[in-house]
């Protein structure tokens, strides 16, 4: 009996009988997490490159179907897991507002920060990764370094390095412990620190210069065309930032800069990245000066679990805490579109509630999913050798391409 | 509302029209998709194809809506469009003409709920594989379903 392959392909039959197909991944070091690219080769040129992927899904809108709104939220860190405090809050921003909750100015002030916090690993991350890819292993190690600051610093906070699951629908689980701020400080200022040696070790580099200058080219139309948002929209030129255009949390209160490219290429992507952490370390630090006294809950017996020693002591508290992790929130029926700037891009959340405790559907705008569908055209007419660093400058997440 | 003068433009094309937290919110037929993207993207700068994906009701009759969010750079602002569908034949016409990116995302939406891309001639799986069976996002698709083993692929 024959059985087809996981996915066809369109390139069983190559156009010209001369070239070769060439297959990377879906479990390649390179793929960052799993993606299968088929590309048709005329030497060492990609004629015609078909990516699939889906090898990570899981069914998170599935899933999410079938839990409370607060079950949810682990499932979120899973999406982009180098960032995931974004996901959370964007998940959180969707729920709170079909309740018609505002968050208190502490919390409002306290997820931008951690918003942005988290931004600066991600970038961290997806440059040290493509980076390392070419060769550049100090550079990797630096980042990577700053970026274990980071999660081993959040990690005090949330209790997690990576999946922190640190939001609550109305609030946030916690909040900041002693020390944390002037903790921040220190981490920030050894971030600076390294950035510098970074912007050293890459940015006038031959050899990196070389690789990356040229390759990718793209213009702000095609970019819109095949859905590109974030850092390889901006790489374009285009000031398109959700931060700046449609300010949610408190980023209208916040003074910053909307780093954009010259023409689109894997150099610009970079480029764009690394100033877009030196924002995020200017936003960081004026947030926690502005920061806010008060509760980080709103409250709100509907969503908010009530303190434990009142659970313990009184009756009433005893059936809210009851009710609410027995049955979950009950969320008025409607629906809303949520987008944050995620730091790969547009993150929304669709979402539907027809009046029960489970959300009736649940739906992800990945950018990286997005970004999957377009890359193809970045990648043909480019050597075999650009694909890789091509790939890492899309900072593809697998978690959240394929949910 | 901001949008009220593009709403007047495009009357006819679209059945009723409600507002959902600032965000306008078209209900269409799948014959005046089209014509009303097109006009949406020449005329209001909606340039950006954000996600399609749908929405099932089973008790309902048509029992699809497929859901549409654009973005508009010169208005600063969202469009969502819903068409709805019936179950014997969920089709609507395919974006690919317009939008580079409706090619991935109409093959999710197709995955997750089977809706037919008239004219988007790749609907390849892409977050299931070859020999998938049924539509995972559908109501009636059972949490615990067990897909048939698929054996060692050549």
């Amino acid at each position: 009996m024959e059985h087809p392959p996981p996915v066809r392909s369109f390139l069983e039959r190559t156009a010209d009988p001369d070239n070769v197909v060439l297959n990377i991944g879906p479990s390649h070091p390179a793929t960052h997490g799993t993606i299968q690219i088929v590309a048709e080769l005329d030497g060492e040129v990609v004629k015609r490159a078909d990516v699939h992927c889906g090898y990570l899904h899981r069914g998170f809108e599935k899933e999410a179907e079938h839990h409370t709104y607060h079950k949810v939220i682990p499932y979120t860190d899973r999406l982009n897991y180098c960032s995931a405090l974004n996901n959370n809050f964007a998940y959180a921003d969707a729920v709170e507002r079909l309740l018609g909750i505002a968050i208190t100015p502490r919390c409002r002030v306290l997820r931008t920060l951690l918003c942005e916090y988290n931004r600066i690993a991600d970038h961290m991350t997806c440059i040290a990764a493509s980076v390392m890819e070419m060769g550049a292993m100090t550079a990797f190690l630096y980042m990577m370094t700053v970026r274990d600051y980071i999660f081993e610093h959040l990690n005090h906070l949330t209790g997690a390095r990576l999946t922190y699951s640190y939001v609550r629908i109305g609030g946030l689980a916690r909040d900041l412990p002693d020390g944390w701020l002037e903790r921040l400080e220190e981490v920030l200022r050894f971030t600076e620190r390294y950035l510098e040696r970074i912007h050293g070790l890459l940015d006038r580099n031959r050899i990196f210069i070389d690789r990356t200058r040229n390759v990718a080219v793209m213009t702000a139309e095609h970019a819109l065309n095949w859905g590109f948002t974030g850092p390889t929209l901006r790489s374009t030129g285009l000031a398109m930032d959700l931060r700046k255009d449609a300010p949610y949390l408190a980023y209208a209160d916040l003074d910053f800069e909307v780093p954009v490219g010259i023409k689109g290429d894997n150099y610009d992507r970079y480029y764009v990245r690394m100033r877009e952490i030196d924002e995020s370390i200017a936003m960081v630090r004026q947030c926690a000066r502005m920061l806010p006294g008060g509760a980080v809950s709103v409250d709100d017996p509907r969503v908010t679990l009530p303190e434990k020693e009142r659970v313990y002591g009184e009756l009433e508290a005893l059936v809210t805490h009851f009710k609410l992790i027995m049955e979950g929130i009950r969320v008025p029926a409607g629906e809303t579109y949520v987008a944050h700037e995620g730091p790969n891009g547009e993150l929304g959340f669709y979402l539907v509630s027809d009046g029960g405790v489970t959300p009736y559907k649940l739906h992800v705008r990945s950018p990286s999913f997005v970004h999957m569908g377009g890359m193809h055209t970045l990648l043909e007419g480019y050597q075999v050798a650009d694909i890789v660093p091509t790939f890492g400058s899309m900072n593809m997440v697998g978690g959240e391409c394929d949910r | 509302m901001a949008y009220d003068a593009m709403l007047s433009d495009l009357r006819g094309l679209y059945e009723r029209s409600w507002d959902s937290f600032g965000m306008p919110v078209l209900e269409l037929r799948a014959d005046d998709l089209l014509t009303l993207v097109t006009r949406l993207r020449g005329e209001f700068g909606f340039s950006l194809f954000l996600d399609v994906t749908a929405i099932d009701y089973p008790e309902r009759s048509p029992r699809f809506d497929v859901v549409y969010h654009f973005y508009s750079r010169s208005r600063n602002g969202r469009i969502r469009l819903k068409v709805q569908v019936p179950e014997e034949r969920p089709a609507v016409p395919s974006l690919t003409e317009l939008y580079g990116s409706a090619r991935f995302m109409e093959r999710e939406a197709h995955d997750m709920y089977g809706i037919e891309f008239t004219g988007n001639d790749d609907l390849r799986p892409i977050l299931l594989y070859e020999g998938f069976v049924g539509h995972p996002l559908r109501k009636d698709y059972p949490m615990d379903m067990e897909q048939p083993i698929v054996t060692y692929r050549k």
